[in-house]
């Protein structure tokens, strides 16, 4: 298993880390990539900027559980996560969730996974810029929905081919 | 022990982090939130909505009802916004 979580103020290249899970593996048969991009406007008002805000240590904890969370719960072969912090503009990427698997369906499941904890379990804040000042992102409850279907069903590995 | 806040938590009280020493009684996360709402107005207006505001002891999630018993680091922010 190849697992890379960090947090980082620059930017990255998306394509060179799904290259960095993925290289000289032949057991990999999908990875499926999630990219988190800053957009300009939030509520339908356009934003300058967007800010984010974060708890370092408790970040890469929390993350790091979910990512062993994920490996309990589907036969992965590598998980990538990276979140930005600090200040970004629209058309900038915030996060970047990759996990490998010999097959899509826990590809595809186990990123959907991590992005909806991430969005409601990783202590990141954002703070967007407007012309009215600043002014920090509320919680949606749809995300605090997103991550509440997962509770409820009970960890696959085991049934798992 | 060590108090962190962040978002407009730490906004409202114009800090990030703190030390306190608890009195006696004050045995969940809760009752530490009451007991920083009445040191003063900035405390009050930072926790005047207890139930929408999150904790962690030791960089995990916690609930009101939880013991500080043997905490280090306690945390408190908004509802968290990122991915």
């Amino acid at each position: 298993m190849t697992t890379t979580i960090r947090l980082q103020r620059e930017a990255f290249d998306v394509a060179a880390e799904v290259e960095r899970m993925t290289n000289g593996r032949t057991d990999i048969g999908a990875v499926v990539t999630f990219t988190g991009l800053c957009r300009a406007d939030e509520n339908g008002k356009p934003i300058a900027s967007l800010t984010l805000e974060h708890y370092p240590g408790m970040a890469e904890a929390e993350i790091g559980r979910h990512v062993e969370e994920a490996y309990a719960r589907w036969p992965l072969l590598g998980i990538t996560v990276i979140h930005r912090h600090g200040r970004l503009v629209p058309g900038d990427v915030i996060v970047l969730v990759a996990t490998a698997s010999s097959h899509r369906d826990a590809a595809f499941a186990a990123a959907s996974f991590l992005m909806d904890y991430l969005k409601t379990h990783a202590p990141f804040w954002k703070q967007v810029e407007t012309v009215a000042g600043a002014t920090w992102v509320e919680a949606k409850a749809s995300d605090d929905a997103a991550a509440e279907r997962w509770s409820a069903s009970p960890p696959r590995r085991e049934a798992a081919k | 022990m060590r108090l962190l806040y962040f978002a407009w938590v730490r906004e409202r009280l114009g800090k990030a982090e703190e030390q306190v020493e608890p009195p006696a009684g004050i045995g969940t996360v809760g009752e530490l939130m009451a007991w920083l709402a009445k040191r003063d107005e900035q405390y009050a207006y930072a926790f005047e909505n207890a139930k929408v505001i999150r904790a962690a002891i030791d960089h995990r999630h916690v609930r009101a009802d939880t013991p500080i018993a043997g905490a280090n680091e306690i945390a408190f922010f908004p509802p968290m916004t990122g991915g």
